[in-house]
């Protein structure tokens, strides 16, 4: 569908993109994941070609899109677009709906019942009339989207779609992404900050720091084998830097961080400088007194909880075992198993929970391991 | 007592003066946003060297005496002007022509603000939906349509409420060239002060006459996008 190469955006000197290659197909959700101010936007931008690249080719559908304003526009109909803060103009609701059919020079009777469909779709009839300015966020992000829909586009782009809006809205939001992908086959590329939102609604996922392509993949791969320790912050995992391979049998490794041994599989040869990534959810806490063994978890470590802070029904556990290990608990078994800081336990991760990471041992300015 | 005395009875003579004084400023409030809206528009949507320049130039002309203009503008179509031969001295067409010249600047100005009142995302909008420049620009035009109303209406405000021109291009002609606000000044001069203020109160009526339909027309405007779009049906 999309094909980009070697793409690059400055404003002045301050390089916002640099050397983006990636492939969009057909049919898929392709969501861009990174922090604000990483480039999203900017990427997004490009592709609709609201904006010119300083370097680079994007090619729509087989045709280069660097060519006159007159076939940029041709492809740029073929798109649709929501930015992140909605805006609609001062009008009615269907006919803040109607614009891009307007410009499309569609005749009034069968646009007429095109902005009645897009309505229909995103649950906006009763509204048809109103003044789109006295909506909410929310109803408004849902105007935008069937606005965009109603040319029936082959590429939907959309920026941070639900960064503005409460919970429900975005739930709503992220509904009707699923729906349009499935109902009509668009092609949709999302851009979010929200990690879990774009675990919920991707088929594929490219993660942009910096204003690079950091690594692109499957939600799985993203998830649970990040590429490096950035992007493994990024997803939600507390990277533990510093480690040694010391022993390596055929993929079953040893690895030394400070005074403490894991077990993980990895093909990283022995003398390798490794960071470990492991997810909250894949900890296990037991009190200390309670005396357990379970042959799959290889790893088992004494501490001591260090810090406990709530997350909406679960808790985050830190545990204090020569490194400092996360684990995500339901706030119901905190309390059954008494659990305050300061309590001893073991916690336990299995060796393949645990993903393992070249690093050069550097440690990143914000991470919380020095 | 007197100003509600004159409007009741329709006082012919004064009736005269108020219409004479409606369509001059009309006229010159018409051909000003004529003129005003598109090039303000032009300025607005174009990047050129000086652009900045020729904003400031254009706001410093908010301030131009009205004295001064009706000079200028005596000095070019008077018998021997360059524009002589047009006759247009103390004509009301001269005096629309002095008042127009005299509000295109501040109507000018005022629109360009109301342009870049209208919010980037907006045009980011429209060109995302496929418009090309002309419908972009158009589409923002009239969502900056309210802003651009009151530009015009303080453009009438200041053809209707100036004396400079109207006096020295009009010359206060009786049944001719003579407008409320000459009139006011010659009352008072010859010390019926009741009779100016009644000539006062006359103006701001029809002030508020103009400014209503404005205000009506602008909401109209409204509707016809929501019809010609095909807004709810019934």
């Amino acid at each position: 569908m999309i094909r980009i190469e070697g793409l690059a955006k400055s404003f002045g000197s301050h390089e916002i993109l640099k050397d983006i290659t990636l492939e969009i197909r057909k049919g898929e959700i392709f969501t861009l994941i990174g922090p604000s101010g990483s480039g999203k936007t900017t990427l997004i931008r490009l592709i609709d070609l609201l904006d010119y690249p300083t370097s680079g080719t994007i090619v729509f559908d087989g045709a280069d899109t660097a060519t006159s304003e007159k076939g940029r526009l041709a492809i740029r109909r073929r798109m649709g677009m929501v930015f992140q803060k909605p805006a609609v103009l001062n009008t009615t609701v269907s006919a803040n709906v109607a614009f891009g059919l307007k410009f499309r020079g569609v005749p009034a009777e069968e646009a007429r019942d095109r902005v009645q469909q897009a309505l229909d779709l995103v649950g906006l009839v009763d509204l048809a009339g109103r003044r789109a300015v006295t909506l909410s966020g929310g109803e408004m992000q849902r105007v935008a989207l069937a606005r965009a829909m109603v040319t029936h586009p082959d590429l939907l782009l959309l920026d941070e779609p639900t960064a503005n809006l409460d919970p429900v809205s975005s739930d709503l939001i992220e509904d009707l992404i699923l729906r349009i992908n499935k109902k009509f086959g668009t092609t949709i590329i999302l851009s979010t900050h929200d990690m879990i939102q774009g675990q919920r609604l991707a088929t594929r996922i490219g993660v942009i720091m910096n204003g690079r392509l950091a690594q692109t993949g499957s939600t799985s791969e993203i998830f649970y084998q990040p590429n490096g320790r950035e992007i493994a912050r990024l997803v939600g995992i507390d990277a533990i830097p510093n480690g040694i391979v010391t022993e390596n049998k055929e993929g079953h490794a040893l690895i030394r961080i400070g005074e403490t041994c894991f077990e993980a599989m990895t093909d990283l040869r022995e003398r390798q400088r490794v960071a470990l990534g492991i997810r909250p959810e894949e900890v296990s806490l037991t009190p200390a007194d309670a005396s357990l063994k379970r042959s799959s978890v290889r790893n088992q470590f004494t501490g001591r909880i260090t810090k406990m802070v709530p997350s909406g029904p679960f808790v985050r556990v830190s545990v204090d075992c020569g490194v400092r290990l996360t684990a995500l608990i339901t706030r119901r078994s905190c309390t059954e198993l008494g659990f305050e800081v300061g309590t001893p336990v073991v916690a336990g991760v299995k060796a393949t929970a645990i993903h393992v990471m070249a690093d050069d041992g550097r440690a990143t300015p914000s991470s919380p391991y020095p | 007592m007197q100003a509600i005395n004159l409007v009741v009875t329709l006082n012919p003579a004064v009736m005269q003066i108020a219409t004479l004084s409606l369509y001059i400023s009309l006229m010159a409030t018409i051909i000003a946003a004529l003129i005003a809206i598109p090039l303000g528009s032009l300025i607005h949507f174009h990047d050129f060297r000086g652009k900045r320049a020729l904003i400031i130039l254009i706001q410093t002309l908010y301030s131009v005496p009205t004295v001064v203009v009706g000079l200028v503008i005596y000095l070019l179509i008077s018998r021997s002007g360059p524009l002589g031969f047009l006759g247009l001295l103390f004509t009301p067409s001269g005096m629309i022509l002095g008042q127009t010249v005299l509000i295109i600047p501040i109507m000018m100005g005022l629109v360009i603000s109301a342009l870049s009142g209208v919010d980037r995302s907006i045009s980011d909008t429209l060109v995302s939906l496929g418009a090309t420049r002309l419908q972009e620009i158009v589409e923002i035009v009239k969502e900056a349509r309210f802003a651009i109303m009151s530009a015009v209406v303080l453009g009438f405000g200041r053809a209707i409420a100036e004396v400079g021109v109207a006096m020295m291009i009009g010359g206060n002609i009786r049944d001719q060239t003579r407008v409320l606000t000459t009139a006011i000044t010659l009352e008072t001069g010859m010390g019926n002060f009741a009779f100016s203020i009644a000539l006062g109160i006359i103006l701001l009526i029809v002030a508020l006459i103009v400014v209503v339909a404005l205000n009506l027309i602008t909401a109209g405007m409204s509707d016809d996008a929501q019809n010609a779009a095909g807004g709810p049906r019934g």
